[in-house]
């Protein structure tokens, strides 16, 4: 036997014993996929067929579409969602990143002793903070404001300990050099790191916007009052609130409320698994 | 001499600096999170509406309150329900899903990995209406299981305790087990491939080399996949608030449900007592991050 003969005789055999591997995961893919394809073909289908068991595409998009617009105010809402996400996402990055910058590079007992005392609001759970925070939201006249909407989530440990973690990769000789050459230290931050932390910058984005565009609890608490201040996950959440749901139409505004969520799962996968694995290296 | 005195007052500018980088987030997080803990402890020692709040005589009224209050008790017991089971299938589950997918020899493993971690995008809400519609009487699984002839009528799964509390469970191990794979495909990628050269040669098994070199090597990140599990357990809202409304008659209502209808949800907000139950709710996330950490931490 020639050696590619027996190399490939040897992989068979391999995939022969990983069929099993193969079975399961292919099992587990359809569950995990198929919610996802049945909430597409939903959107497409009447209600009636949808809840006779329709799991192909049909016809009926466009009359769902009409009547989720005539339900709900969806492109205010569409707008809205962008400009929380977006506004909390680069407020978050940019304080965040400075900490983190500050807190690794600028190292001495006193920061790092702050650092862990700053850690604890991790264990801080939203529910707990809420009617505080709504009342200190209400008392600044912020409610139904994008004010309201991001400031509990423009500085969290979390994001601090990922720009932590990733500054130690950051070298310091370039510092050095900045500072010989009359930088001064801000300038070396936007200038030297922002530039060489972008990989960073972009996995803590995806993992910021998603988790605002996602955010559902406490907009429920500060825009409550204003419906033009809502978000989208607010607007489905209205749309499954009626005696009679129309299956047709809510998986329409579902459909909605996912696309952009995952386009960016789609193009950008990799750094919103660096995303959330971020801060444990 | 001089140049010395210069040196050291660039260092203490350097210094000044980085003090100053930390400022904004330090002051944020103490605004918006230590304080606020702080100011609910001090509300939920009191009582009345949000606008004119007393202290509550005796001081801890509020928290002797809830060991009468049936509903409460039932929301911890769904809660601890919901993590007793559904945390430890779960990442198993996304324990093995990444073994697999750390495999070299398998093909489409991108595809794969792409297909588990896809539940992901989708929002809270999203996926908590995604089910509630499959799980619905005149929904998809319904139909599925009368045409085949399982069950002779439509089942109201959303409507019947025990199976209500099963589908928030399926959901929760539907969205979640990608999201956990994740850290242990990371974690798996930076144990040493030699490490299970040498297993083989010792002639260990799958099954040996999984329990002796695979967990102990990603005990650290089981631990923190743990914690967080428990904390986002601990705090279930969108899908007790969506998928099943809390019901039927409160028997899949969750800790964070509960205080939200107390507070915002139905009528005039009695913060005082949510705010007691919400320092519950951290005196447990808290308690059980602890315990993890010390369990974590101990070596063999």
């Amino acid at each position: 036997m020639t050696d590619t003969k027996l190399i490939k005789a040897n992989s068979s055999a391999i995939q022969k014993r990983l069929i099993p591997t193969y079975i399961f995961l292919v099992f587990w893919c359809l569950f995990s996929v198929f919610p996802l394809y049945w909430m597409i073909t939903a959107a497409t289908n009447a209600s009636i067929e949808v809840a006779r068991g329709k799991i192909v595409f049909g016809t009926y998009a466009a009359t769902n579409f009409k009547n989720l617009l005539a339900a709900e105010p969806l492109f205010k809402s569409l707008a809205n969602s962008f400009k929380y996400s977006i506004v909390q996402t680069v407020l978050c990055l940019f304080i965040c990143s400075l900490a983190g910058y500050g807190f690794e590079l600028y190292h001495d007992k006193a920061k790092d002793k702050l650092f862990g005392i700053l850690l604890l609001a991790m264990m801080v759970p939203q529910v707990a903070t809420m009617i505080p925070l709504f009342r200190m939201v209400s008392d600044a006249h912020l409610l139904n404001t994008v004010w309201a909407f991001i400031l509990p989530s423009i500085s969290t440990p979390f994001m601090i300990m990922m720009f932590r973690q990733n500054s130690r990769n950051f070298p310091v000789d370039i510092m050095e050099a900045a500072r010989l050459d009359g930088l001064s230290e801000f300038a070396i931050f936007f200038r030297m790191y922002l530039p060489v932390m972008k990989s960073t910058y972009a996995a803590a984005a995806v993992i910021s916007f998603m988790n605002a565009w996602n955010s559902y609890m406490w907009p429920k608490v500060v825009m409550n009052t204003d419906t033009s201040a809502m978000n989208m996950p607010m607007l489905i959440a209205n749309l499954a609130a009626g005696y009679t749901v129309d299956y047709g139409t809510l998986m329409m505004g579902v459909l909605f409320c996912s696309v952009p969520t995952m386009i960016i799962f789609f193009i950008l996968q990799k750094q919103f698994a660096e995303g959330i694995t971020g801060s444990v290296k | 001499m001089n140049t010395n005195s210069k040196e050291t007052s660039v260092l203490a500018k350097q210094h000044r600096a980085g003090w100053f980088f930390l400022l904004p987030a330090t002051i944020l997080i103490f605004v918006l999170n230590f304080y606020p803990m702080f100011q609910a402890f001090i509300i939920s020692l009191k009582k009345g509406s949000p606008a004119a709040l007393q202290w509550t005589t005796p001081i801890f009224n509020n928290y002797t309150r809830m060991l009468q209050d049936k509903l409460f008790i039932r929301s911890v017991g769904n809660t601890f329900l919901y993590l007793l089971i559904q945390v430890p299938i779960m990442l198993v589950l996304a324990i093995l899903l990444a073994q697999l997918l750390n495999n070299k020899d398998l093909k489409f493993r991108g595809l794969f990995r792409t297909m588990v971690f896809l539940p992901c995008a989708t929002s809270l809400v999203s996926y908590a209406l995604i089910f509630k519609s499959l799980f619905a009487t005149q929904g998809l699984i319904n139909s599925v299981l009368v045409n085949l002839g399982i069950f002779k009528e439509n089942f109201n799964f959303l409507g019947t305790p025990w199976s209500a509390k099963m589908v928030i469970i399926i959901a929760l191990i539907w969205r979640w087990t990608g999201y956990n794979m994740v850290f242990y495909l990371a974690g798996l990628q930076n144990i040493e491939y030699s490490v299970y050269e040498a297993a083989k040669i010792d002639g260990a098994n799958g099954w040996e080399t999984f329990w002796g070199i695979t967990v102990p090597l990603l005990r650290p990140v089981i631990v923190m996949t743990f914690i967080m599990s428990i904390n986002g357990t601990l705090q279930l809202f969108d899908e007790s608030m969506n998928l099943t409304g809390g019901g039927p008659a409160n028997s899949t209502i969750t800790m964070s449900h509960y205080i939200y209808n107390n507070s915002f949800g139905q009528g005039v907000g009695n913060f005082g007592y949510s705010s007691a139950l919400s320092f519950i709710v951290f005196i447990m996330v808290a308690v059980l991050a602890f315990i993890n950490l010390k369990v974590g931490d101990k070596r063999d």
